[in-house]
């Protein structure tokens, strides 16, 4: 078979770390090297979306040879070009083995227990390329559906997927769908929330960087099933380059005619554009989050009416996370069945982690629904560094539950999470070793809420500002056997009447950890000892 | 200074859609959103410079005080807490001799805290400006902040 074009690609992962560790370098020695060694003609360069694995460095991908290599610099850049690309022969010294993209071969524990379906292009395909975006059967679900399906039968098969959204609440999308689908208004709306801003999880940035089109794709099909004609991506306004990928995204979509009027010859109109936040980790719920578009204070309004009925400028809107929104090309193009052969009965599909704190290889990573705790930190993450003990994981960001060690193996689900007061929320993952101290970290989540409070409600507004001083008696050594029933009385009142979802889940990780680690408070509050040695306690300073 | 109405009441059903984006813009041809930058911005759009003021004071990336020449975004949210970000902002303070929120003296830096910047998987972390700086340690965070030092005192050796 000839062979026109390149006959190699180069895949380079941009994403803040490797900028960071000089991927730009990298890749401007790169194209220099090969037009000195005239191989410009077939090989390609290509810079992608993350790969997920930053304990590597600048990472470079050989395709179709699949060939990884690791902490790449400069330096290694003449012998990479004539040993593998003018010789075949690999450098064996830089080749990392436990990175997975795409289809290509693995011997690593960590990615055997990974199933990339939201993934499936970040780190494969040119991000800014739609022709790369097609030539993996991108857009195909759009054109089968606006030409073979109607409107009813998306919703259909999204629905039967039992998909459940992706942003934390886990709300079963299709259900979301038909409620903006019956409504009868002269304009609805489709809203991508990619204001994310929970600690720990920048899920949302990798897919949006990585496959911009699969969210676009996404939302076209949102679009046709509930009858809306416009639509919105509210992004972050600290990610960069998020937003001019995005951007780009949506230009070269509606150059191809995949957006606009009358796409793909169907008569379905569908348009998008870019919203930027301003910073407000508040704006991530939803109704504040339209407050925000509308130009005002991203302040969460009353329920109901939901958005499905009366969102943006009143119209019906749907608002999901851009991690539901990537799933859905597939669903669509694979049917519900397909679909729900991955994680659990009661909840299928797949989970986007970003696993962070104490963990020997933090990163991005994607697994079957109902997978354990204890796989995901120790097979997935190598475990915790330095030979530290396992002290408890919280899931789904700061306002997510906390897990100890009895909980390793609980399966990550909505469901079976919920029962252990729990969540899988955004999706990051914070593994928390032994040399830590629950108290001080829970004033840190505080320290969090109490400025992130939009203020509109007195519980929320003053609670955790209560609850800060309260905290900073504890870990200064001026605590009182009182303040911990303090602590759990403000704190299920936060929960049970705060106005929006930020004040009732700002108590989730206190109650967790006062739950699991009272003893712990205890200590702080009545003899003024930390164990970990964290807390500076006056007391001990006087003694 | 000039500020379109349409930008802001835009057409229809969708008024004021733009402001953010407006007070964004203002923001990097002026410094800051002072009160006379927000009065003029009221004057042009009609809208009430209170709920102006509103808006330009709930947003972290909309600033009415004038910052430094750097802005460092420091990370403490707790995946960088257990990760030792507390002493490396602490090597901050002092070496910066100010307090977060504020700017030093020479206006070369204003320290803010901010919220996870997504850089967990190479906590502590922080930004000065739009660079990004990952794995700090108390040592490494100050020569970082000494090579801006550094690189102005020449351009003004220069200059």
């Amino acid at each position: 078979m000839s062979m026109r074009g390149p006959k190699r690609h180069l895949l380079i992962p941009i994403d803040p770390y490797t900028l960071s560790k000089g991927a730009e370098r990298v890749k401007a020695a790169l194209d220099k090297a090969l037009a000195l060694s005239n191989l410009t003609d077939t090989v390609r360069v290509v810079e992608t979306g993350t790969v997920g694995h930053h304990e590597h460095g600048v990472l470079l991908i050989v395709y179709p040879d699949g060939v990884v290599y690791g902490d790449v610099t400069v330096d290694n850049i003449p012998q990479i070009v004539r040993e593998h690309l003018q010789e075949n022969r690999v450098v064996e010294g830089l080749v990392v083995r436990d990175v997975r993209i795409g289809p290509f071969d693995t011997r690593a524990r960590r990615v055997e227990k990974q199933v990339r379906l939201v993934l499936r292009n970040v780190g494969l395909i040119d991000p800014e390329s739609i022709e790369d975006y097609i030539a993996h059967e991108g857009y195909e679900a759009a054109a089968r559906a606006l030409t073979s399906l109607s409107p009813e039968q998306v919703l259909e098969t999204v629905k039967a997927s039992g998909i459940q959204g992706r942003g934390g609440a886990g709300f079963p999308t299709g259900v979301k769908w038909s409620f903006a689908a019956r409504e009868k208004a002269p304009q609805k709306y489709i809203v991508c929330n990619a204001d994310e801003g929970e600690p720990g999880t920048f899920k949302d940035r990798l897919i949006l960087e990585g496959d911009p089109h699969s969210v676009l794709e996404g939302m076209l099909l949102a679009g046709y099933a509930v009858g809306a004609t416009k639509g919105y991506v509210y992004i972050r306004g600290e990610y960069r380059m998020s937003i001019a990928r995005m951007r780009k995204a949506i230009d070269q979509a509606r150059s191809k005619g995949l957006l606009g009027r009358n796409i793909l010859g169907s008569g379905f109109d569908f348009d998008v554009e870019v919203r930027e936040g301003a910073g407000a980790y508040i704006c991530g719920e939803e109704t504040a989050l339209l407050e925000s578009m509308e130009g005002k204070r991203g302040e969460p309004r009353n329920k109901p009416p939901f958005p499905p009925q009366a969102g943006l400028w009143g119209m019906p809107t749907v608002v999901n996370n851009v991690e539901t929104l990537a799933n859905i090309p597939l669903i669509v193009k694979n049917g519900a069945s397909w679909y729900r052969q991955f994680g659990t009965p009661t909840c299928p599909g797949t989970k986007v982690f970003t696993l962070v704190g104490n963990i020997v290889s933090p990163g991005l990573i994607e697994v079957p629904m109902g997978i354990t705790l204890r796989e995901v930190i120790f097979d997935i993450g190598h475990g915790i560094p330095r030979g530290r003990g396992f002290l408890f994981a919280q899931t789904g960001g700061t306002t997510g539950g906390i897990l100890a060690a009895g909980e390793l193996d609980v399966p990550m689900a909505y469901d079976t999470l919920r029962q252990v007061g729990s969540g899988l929320g955004s999706g990051a993952l914070l593994v928390v070793d032994d040399s830590n101290c629950v108290v001080d970290l829970v004033q840190n989540f505080v320290e969090f809420f109490n400025h992130e409070s939009c203020g509109k409600c007195t519980l929320c507004r003053e609670g955790t500002g209560r609850l800060l001083e309260i905290l900073h008696r504890l870990t200064s050594g001026q605590g009182d056997p009182r303040d911990i029933d303090l602590i759990r009385r403000l704190s299920v009142n936060m929960k049970r009447a705060a106005f929006c979802g930020l004040g009732q889940a700002a108590p989730t990780p206190i109650l967790g950890a006062l739950q699991r680690f009272e003893e712990i408070f205890r200590e702080h509050a009545e003899s003024h000892t930390c164990r970990a040695g964290v807390c500076r306690m006056r007391a001990e300073v006087a003694a | 200074m000039a500020v379109s109405e349409d930008a802001i009441q835009g057409s229809g059903a969708e008024p004021r859609a733009s402001l953010i984006e407006l007070l964004k813009r203002m923001q990097e041809t002026h410094g800051c959103l002072s009160q006379e930058v927000l009065t003029k911005v009221a004057a042009e759009t009609g809208l009430p410079l209170s709920k102006i003021y509103g808006v330009a004071t709930f947003y972290t990336l909309l600033t009415t005080r004038p910052k430094g020449r750097y802005r460092i975004f420091f990370c403490k949210n707790a995946p960088c807490h257990v990760r030792g970000a507390r002493r490396v902002l602490e090597a901050i303070v002092e070496y910066l001799g100010v307090q977060p929120g504020e700017t030093t003296p020479d206006g070369l830096f204003t320290l803010e805290l901010t919220s996870c910047l997504g850089l967990c998987a190479v906590a502590p972390a922080m930004m000065v400006g739009d660079d990004v700086y990952g794995n700090l340690t108390p040592q490494k965070a100050m020569a970082i902040l000494e090579d801006y030092r550094t690189r102005e005192r020449n351009e003004h050796a220069w200059s």
